[in-house]
């Protein structure tokens, strides 16, 4: 097993006794790959994505992980009003000791973390003040200065513009390009898994699952089950180049409605 | 088995336990308090003591030779009748007060205490003291305190945008803070002497019970008292939230206001003759809720025939079992705690305190 | 809310967070300042007092007593007043002063830890709790064992803290927000209440004679009758625990994020917890066996500490312990010179911490102290 491989099998998990959230789920992942968690509300992407995490005990199963895990939550709110810099630097915990503070050294690895993400200027900035990409960007440089090898994300695109969830996956695609990370997030977007994620898990109910590549689970009959609504493949031009996605189809909008109508 | 049948065949008609309820609470109440002249250090008979208040509440003079010695007559008329009494209209007073409040901020963890009005009052009636001012105008005084703080309350909770959640209860706590501080500043201002005072003010006893401090209690609260009665149905509306009361046609404001003013009135004559006595208001409504439904017109008599009953009880259990003096605000905190922890961690779910 | 006094928030909230500004980018980051300012005033409280020594002759005392025997004439010195310098003033003035480093620190900890800018000692009912605990051990009559009766108080407030927050826990599931202040005030009430009881019932430790003085001490909180021992026991333990405290405060930052999230970033959080909870209430049984429940200290001190240094713990921990010493350092200062009286400490830090309470409770209202 290779330095930030990923893999977990026969995993089960049960809040009580015989009320299982979901059981005997499996997949896999491997160094710079990104793998993406596909599931309705209620599905337990959370619970899953906390025993991948460590911080919840399944109550079957194994979770096989070699390497550093780092987790960047959903956008949360701070009690306090610490600075960029102070959150990045929450990164080094692993790093210091009990009773001893950060060093010189830890504030300027957070530095330059904050730097790659490109937010060096905003270093003594409150957190409070900055627009939800910029604090999704700097919980991703509190994951750098961690020096994961493997990052887990809740939701990284939700509650963001879109705007901004294109700028967040331009970042989970290059975190896993170019620095080699093992990358896994949960979204509510099949298109966003579409777009950059390699491996998919789909959470279609309590011991049902597909998983695998993404051409091969994120198709139109998985989602349309997982979802309960119908999906289409679209091609289009982008660029001169041909790119493929899955939409949703919503239901007819007024306008729509009210062009068939005048038929 | 009857008994069974009958009880089941009376909970089925609300209407009918809705009576049923309020006129058992009502003869439990009245034969707790003559039982409750009967005990004490001093134990008599349950007839002697009957005759002796039966001749007492008769609108003509005592007959010339007494049928019973006088020390009994003395123990009764002097001692037991005004705490006795003091006792019920304290609690009854807490209880319509504790009730009408939840009702009005629609929200069941609030009470006297807990949203300033106690400790206002006792802030208002530290300062009457302090300025030698007769009995009558301590209580103008204390309500006057009352009033304040319980705008306070409000305001501050406007200001911190949350006016019937969280932000009222947190103000709440916030304003009775500062008013017992002003108790305790007012007291060390005054002069030494009176340092015995804080202690009643902050903890509460019934050992001030004289016939002048009992009616000094017993005009406001059955005054007040009547007229909450009177709108209890109104309550229902209230505790819909202002806009549907507003939708429905009540004058919000006004009845709010009018509302706030009768509490803080039976608060003020409580706290100025027997200090704060501490979770009544706030647990007794839950027993009543418990006891017969949300529905104010039922609960609001339940609520204050029960409160009179818990306070009676205790200071009961103070005066004969411990024989000591202890505060009675001191053991209804204790009981009351608890018990109001347990009704926090049950009710959670339906939105105690959702903003 | 009215157009105008929206307005006045406005103004309110761009003044307060002017001066924030301005007060952390200024030399007050550092903490040497407001040390050497602390030092003074514990100087210049040995100078003042309800017996009159003049500032020539207690500087005189002071000198006499700071240079080696014999290199002054000691023989022109009034023995009252070498023992008002020596013995009467420093414990009270060390009393005060480690109250409010201790309230201080265990308030800061204890609102880091529980993400909740509107707890502190007495709200979340260790106070109240330790409060008990001493009181129990006075009564059952172990007056002569400072060791005990500390014990006891730290298990008081130790059992009281839990209480307060498995009974959050249970009814919130997460244990932070209002459902945390409501317990704490719930448990605290309790244990109040069984103070009160204890010093109603008749023991011969609480005569009936000194009820009202007892209960005046140990439910608003008093400085008089501090004596060496006491100053000892709330120095020791506010070092001991300060030590610890300062130990861990960046470890704070990390548990002010929230459970899930500093376990994700590698730490043990809940043996750090128990490391904290241990602290503070060992910390606040020191205080409160001295000096009764002083409210509202533990929860204005950190605010103000805020305003000063910003909300990262580590410099927020040593700005919180020297502004806490100097606030009820000067309450007591207050109280002895000015008044001449004996006002509980509890009675004026309320009066002043709770309308500034209120006023940052209006102030800050936006910044997720409601649980939204």
């Amino acid at each position: 097993m290779n330095l930030g491989d990923f893999s977990f099998g026969n995993l089960g998990h049960a809040y009580l006794p015989d009320k299982w959230i979901f059981r005997n789920y499996g997949g896999e992942v491997s160094r710079g790959q990104i793998l993406s968690l596909l599931g309705p509300n209620g599905s337990g992407k959370t619970t899953l994505l906390k025993i991948l995490l460590g911080a919840l005990k399944p109550t079957e199963g194994t979770v096989k992980v070699n390497g550093q895990v780092a987790f960047v939550p959903q956008l949360f709110q701070v009690a306090f009003d610490y600075t960029a810099l102070d959150m990045v630097l929450m990164g080094r915990a692993k790093n210091i000791g009990l009773f001893s503070q950060p060093t010189k050294e830890d504030e300027e690895a957070s530095l330059r973390a904050l730097e790659q993400v490109g937010l060096a200027e905003m270093a003594h900035r409150p957190f409070h003040e900055m627009s939800g990409g910029q604090r999704q960007l700097i919980i991703f440089a509190r994951a750098l200065v961690a020096e994961a090898d493997i990052l887990i994300l809740d939701e990284p695109t939700s509650a963001l513009d879109l705007k901004n969830q294109n700028a967040i996956l331009e970042w989970i695609d290059r975190l896993a390009r170019q620095k080699n990370l093992t990358v896994i997030f949960s979204t509510h977007h099949p298109h966003h898994a579409y777009a950059v994620a390699d491996r998919a898990l789909l959470m279609l109910g309590e011991s049902n699952y597909a998983a695998g590549a993404v051409n091969d689970v994120l198709t139109e009959s998985n989602l349309s089950k997982l979802y309960e609504l119908p999906f289409r493949r679209v091609c289009y031009e982008y660029k001169s180049q041909s790119v493929e996605t899955l939409i949703p189809v919503l239901r007819p909008t007024k306008t729509a409605l009210a062009s068939a109508e005048s038929y | 088995m009857f008994l069974k049948k009958y009880i089941a065949y009376t909970l089925q008609y609300s209407q009918r336990r809705q009576w049923l309820v309020a006129l058992i609470l009502t003869f439990v109440l009245l034969a707790t308090i003559v039982l409750s002249i009967c005990i004490g250090p001093y134990p008599m008979s349950i007839w002697k003591a009957g005759s002796i208040l039966a001749n007492l509440s008769l609108p003509w003079s005592l007959p010339v030779d007494l049928p019973w010695p006088i020390r009994e007559l003395t123990v009764i008329q002097v001692i037991r009748l005004p705490r006795v009494l003091l006792a019920t209209l304290v609690g009854l007073g807490l209880g319509m007060s504790g009730a009408a409040l939840q009702g009005l901020m629609r929200n069941p963890l609030v009470g006297p205490d807990l949203v300033g009005v106690s400790s206002g009052s006792a802030m208002g009636g530290v300062l009457a003291i302090m300025l030698d001012w007769p009995p009558l105008a301590v209580v103008f005084l204390a309500f006057v305190g009352g009033l304040l703080s319980l705008g306070a309350t409000f305001r501050l909770a406007q200001l911190a945008k949350s006016s019937d959640g969280i932000g009222l209860i947190l103000a709440g706590i916030f304003v009775g803070g500062f008013c017992l501080s002003c108790v305790g500043l007012g007291f060390f201002l005054a002069n030494d002497a009176q340092l015995n005072a804080i202690t009643f003010w902050l903890l509460g006893t019934m050992t001030k019970a004289t016939q002048a401090t009992v009616w000094l209690v017993a005009i406001p609260t059955l005054g007040g008292g009547a007229i909450l009665m009177l709108l209890r149905w109104r309550l229902n509306l209230l505790s819909l939230g202002n806009d549907d009361a507003f939708a429905i046609g009540v004058k919000v404001s006004s009845l709010r206001f009018a509302i706030i003013v009768v509490v803080s009135l039976i608060v003020a004559a409580q706290v100025s003759v027997a200090g704060i006595i501490g979770w009544v208001g706030l647990v007794v409504p839950h027993w009543a809720r418990m006891l017969v439904g949300p529905d104010h017109r039922k609960m609001f008599p339940a609520s204050a025939l029960l409160g009179a009953l818990f306070v009676l009880f205790v200071d009961n259990f103070t005066r004969v079992v411990l024989r000591s003096d202890v505060p009675t605000g001191v053991l209804t905190t204790i009981i009351g705690t608890p018990f109001i922890c347990f009704m926090f961690w049950k009710k959670q779910t339906k939105g105690w305190v959702g903003d | 809310m009215t157009e105008l006094s929206k307005k006045f928030a406005q103004r309110i909230n761009n003044f307060t967070s002017q001066i924030r500004l301005r007060l952390s980018q200024s030399q007050w980051t550092n903490p040497g300042p407001l040390a050497v300012i602390l030092f003074l005033c514990v100087l210049a409280s040995l100078f003042y007092g309800s017996y009159p020594v003049t500032a020539s002759r207690t500087l005189g005392i002071l000198i006499n007593l700071l240079l080696p025997s014999g290199w002054l004439d000691s023989s022109a010195l009034d023995l009252k007043e070498i023992a008002v310098i020596t013995i009467i003033r420093p414990p009270r003035i060390l009393v005060a002063v480690f109250s409010g480093v201790a309230l201080g620190m265990s308030g800061t900890a204890l609102q880091g830890m529980m993400r909740n800018p509107l707890v502190g000692p007495d709200l979340v009912g260790v106070s109240s709790g330790a409060a008990f605990g001493s009181v129990l051990g006075f009564w059952l009559g172990l007056f002569e064992k400072p060791v005990i009766i500390l014990a006891m108080a730290s298990i008081g407030g130790c059992c009281a803290l839990l209480l307060t927050m498995a009974l959050a826990k249970m009814v919130g599931g997460k244990s932070d927000g209002l459902p945390l202040i409501l317990a704490g005030f719930f448990v605290g009430a309790f244990f109040l209440a069984c103070v009160g009881l204890l010093l109603y019932v008749n023991n011969p430790f609480y005569p009936r004679g000194q009820r009202t003085y007892n209960i005046i001490y140990w439910l608003l909180g008093m400085f008089r009758g501090a004596d060496s021992a006491k100053a000892l026991v709330v120095t020791l333990t506010t070092l001991i625990g300060g030590v610890v405290l300062m130990g861990l405060r960046w470890r704070i930052n990390l548990l002010s994020l929230g459970d899930l999230d500093a376990k994700s970033l590698g730490i043990d959080v809940s043996w750090l917890r128990w490391l904290l909870i241990i602290t503070v209430s060992f910390m606040v049984a020191g205080q409160v066996s001295v000096s009764g429940v002083v409210a509202w200290v533990g929860l204005i001190i950190p605010h103000c500490a805020r305003m000063l240094v910003g909300p990262d713990h580590r410099r927020l921990m040593p700005t919180s312990a020297l502004l806490g010493g100097l606030f009820v350092l000067g309450l007591d200062n207050f109280t002895r010179t000015v008044i001449k009286g004996e006002i509980p400490v509890g009675v004026l830090s309320g009066f002043i911490g709770t309308p500034l309470i209120c006023f940052l409770f209006w102030k800050t209202k936006t910044k997720g102290w409601n649980e939204s």
